[in-house]
């Protein structure tokens, strides 16, 4: 009862202070969207009316017209979007099963390595690769992987944070019951984790496996110094290109390359924002 | 039966070692082989495009000497430093104040999820396309940053050749991108915190701002503190936006740590020598920092599983007496 009697003033009280605080709110979410608002409608208009108004919140219709200056540049959408693709997805694909393989390894049994391996991935879970990426590539050099987007894929296998994350979320979740009635049932132990594990980790490995296709493809240092090749460019590698004097005077297609280069996260943003924002919220309490 | 049961759970130890074998032998060959392969490099002679022999020093220090007595590598440094710092202070204060309007127990703001929603989104969009398109905003003499200019009667203004224009976008971009992230990073951690203790202090007669000072406040000290190393490591890190979006210009006042090993290396006269000392200096700072939160993490764990035990203790306990 007096609760909400405590509600009705506090609520009266506060009008002013309501209003700043969602004016603020609104503020900061157009400045978050504006940018890319305007990198979209700016794709569709030519590069004289651009010249004319630099912004601009009304789309035109030169999307083709911009497009078609592609064909004389070195900027190739689908050989960007193709390379992209295959080490975006082929990462994630390995992240998110060898790290719950791993996982599964420092849940359900019981071995002597396994509290130093553990504290090893806690320490080593921050430590990022880009900052050894001139003996990383020295390496590669050697084995003459540059431009083999091998050399981008394989290292995914190992994802101390995504372990991390996957051990936390099994912990409660995994009875080991159920792996133990596998076992009478005279399942093997690889087949258990396949068949048994991997359904029950679904929705851990789902929020993994978007952040894992987030990160790789909009990773630059290590393809830029990898790829030399322009047949092996990834996005991110040709976004960078843009700046190049060619382009000075094309903003309408800079914009439309800009706006191709996110197609893929914008769509999975749309799509999965909901669970997007719960993993944040999730990675960052590390419980 | 209790031996027959230890005797099983050895049996299956083998599967740990195998099951994590994938994961430790790709961390040993792209991570720690990379790792000591920088370190070595760092005391030899390994320069030029194209050469893969070398030798080592006959004064192994020289190139860590080199690098620390380096104007460009310290004032790189001092250039991450105040970058990260302009951008870490405005994102954490916004972020907190967020944090205390999302979190306020009896008017709580409507639409928070997709406010949520919209804070993030500037977080997952590729970097490099975000520093071209900044670059683009802020062009000469044509762009949407001038054409603001314009319409207050002033004169373009040539951002991207101005030391501090240059280095106020780079670290606004950095804000822009982060502050949505910390903040739900923030909110569940005061939705993590015991409401218990929120409701006593409200039963004390606690204002809803001293609650935030008094109680919110002092239990977010864990994830305050996580939140700045780890925000300092990705700082020190700082990469794609300044290389996509001034190159390091004007006269290197966007040039970032990282991006002077990535200039030493793979520009010019390719001296990855160099750049490996250079970039084992920064490892290290990392990896002091990582420790940090390696003992931040495992202190957390080791309160949650005394509680866990003290609680069971206390059950045993009751369950005695009943």
């Amino acid at each position: 009862m007096s609760k909400k009697r405590n509600k009705v003033k506090l609520e009266g009280t506060g009008f002013l202070g309501m209003f700043i605080k969602y004016a603020v709110c609104i503020i900061l979410a157009i400045l978050c969207i504006m940018p890319f608002y305007i990198m979209i409608v700016n794709a569709t208009r030519d590069t004289y009316s651009i010249q004319q108004s630099a912004i601009s919140l009304i789309p035109s219709n030169a999307l083709m017209q911009n497009y078609a200056v592609f064909g004389e540049k070195a900027f190739d959408p689908l050989v960007g979007f193709k390379n992209s693709m295959i080490i975006s997805t082929c990462s994630t694909a390995l992240t998110v099963y060898f790290s719950t393989l791993t996982a599964y390894a420092l849940v359900a049994y019981n071995w002597k390595l396994r509290n130093a391996l553990f504290g090893f991935i806690l320490g080593v879970m921050m430590i990022p690769g880009q900052v050894v990426s001139i003996g990383f590539y020295q390496f590669m050099y050697k084995l003459g992987m540059t431009n083999n987007l091998l050399a981008l894929i394989l290292p995914a296998i190992a994802a101390p944070g995504t372990v991390f994350f996957m051990r936390q979320y099994m912990l409660p979740s995994l009875s080991m019951d159920i792996v133990a009635s596998a076992r009478i049932d005279g399942a093997g132990e690889f087949r258990t984790f396949n068949t048994i594990v991997l359904p029950i980790m679904k929705p851990a490995m789902a929020t993994q496996a978007i952040f894992a296709f987030v990160t790789s493809w909009n990773r630059l240092l290590e393809p830029m110094i990898l790829l030399t090749r322009k047949e092996n460019y990834t996005m991110p590698i040709m976004v960078s290109l843009l700046k190049g004097d060619i382009y000075k005077t094309e903003y309408g297609t800079v914009y439309l390359a800009l706006t191709m280069s996110v197609i893929p996260l914008l769509a999975i943003y749309f799509m999965l924002s909901k669970y997007i924002i719960a993993g944040v919220a999730l990675g960052g309490v590390k419980e | 039966m209790r031996n027959s049961l230890k005797r099983k759970s050895v049996s299956y130890a083998k599967y740990g070692y195998l099951f994590s074998l994938p994961f430790v032998l790709a961390y040993a060959i792209f991570m720690l082989y990379p790792t000591i392969y920088t370190l070595i490099i760092g005391f030899t002679d390994l320069k030029g495009v194209a050469t893969n022999t070398w030798q080592f020093l006959d004064e192994p220090f020289k190139n860590f000497q080199k690098i620390l007595t380096n104007k460009t590598f310290i004032g790189s440094i001092k250039t991450t430093c105040i970058i990260w710092i302009m951008n870490f202070i405005p994102q954490m204060l916004l972020a907190l104040l967020l944090t205390a309007w999302f979190t306020r127990r009896k008017v709580t703001i409507k639409g928070q999820g997709a406010f949520k929603v919209i804070f993030y989104l500037p977080n997952i969009i590729t970097a490099a396309t975000v520093g071209i398109l900044f670059s683009t905003f802020f062009g000469y003499p044509i762009s949407p940053a001038n054409a603001v200019l314009k319409m207050f009667g002033k004169e373009s203004f040539y951002f991207l050749n101005d030391a501090w224009a240059s280095r106020i976008i780079v670290a606004f971009i950095q804000f822009w991108q982060w502050f949505g992230y910390t903040a739900i990073v923030l909110i569940s951690g005061v939705l993590g915190i015991n409401p218990t203790l929120f409701e006593s202090a409200e039963i004390d007669g606690a204002t809803p701002s001293q609650v935030f000072w008094r109680v919110t406040l002092p239990c977010m000290r864990t994830i305050l503190i996580y939140s700045l190393i780890t925000s300092l490591i990705g700082g020190l890190n700082m990469f794609d936006i300044p290389k996509v979006f001034n190159n390091g210009a004007p006269a290197n006042a966007t040039m970032t740590s990282s991006l002077f090993i990535y200039t030493q290396a793979f520009t010019g006269t390719y001296q990855y020598n160099r750049a490996a000392a250079a970039s084992m200096v920064m490892f290290l700072l990392i990896a002091v920092l990582s420790v940090f939160v390696f003992f931040l993490m495992r202190d957390q764990y080791d309160a949650k599983e005394k509680r866990q035990i003290r609680r069971m203790k206390r059950q045993a306990r009751k369950g005695m007496t009943v």
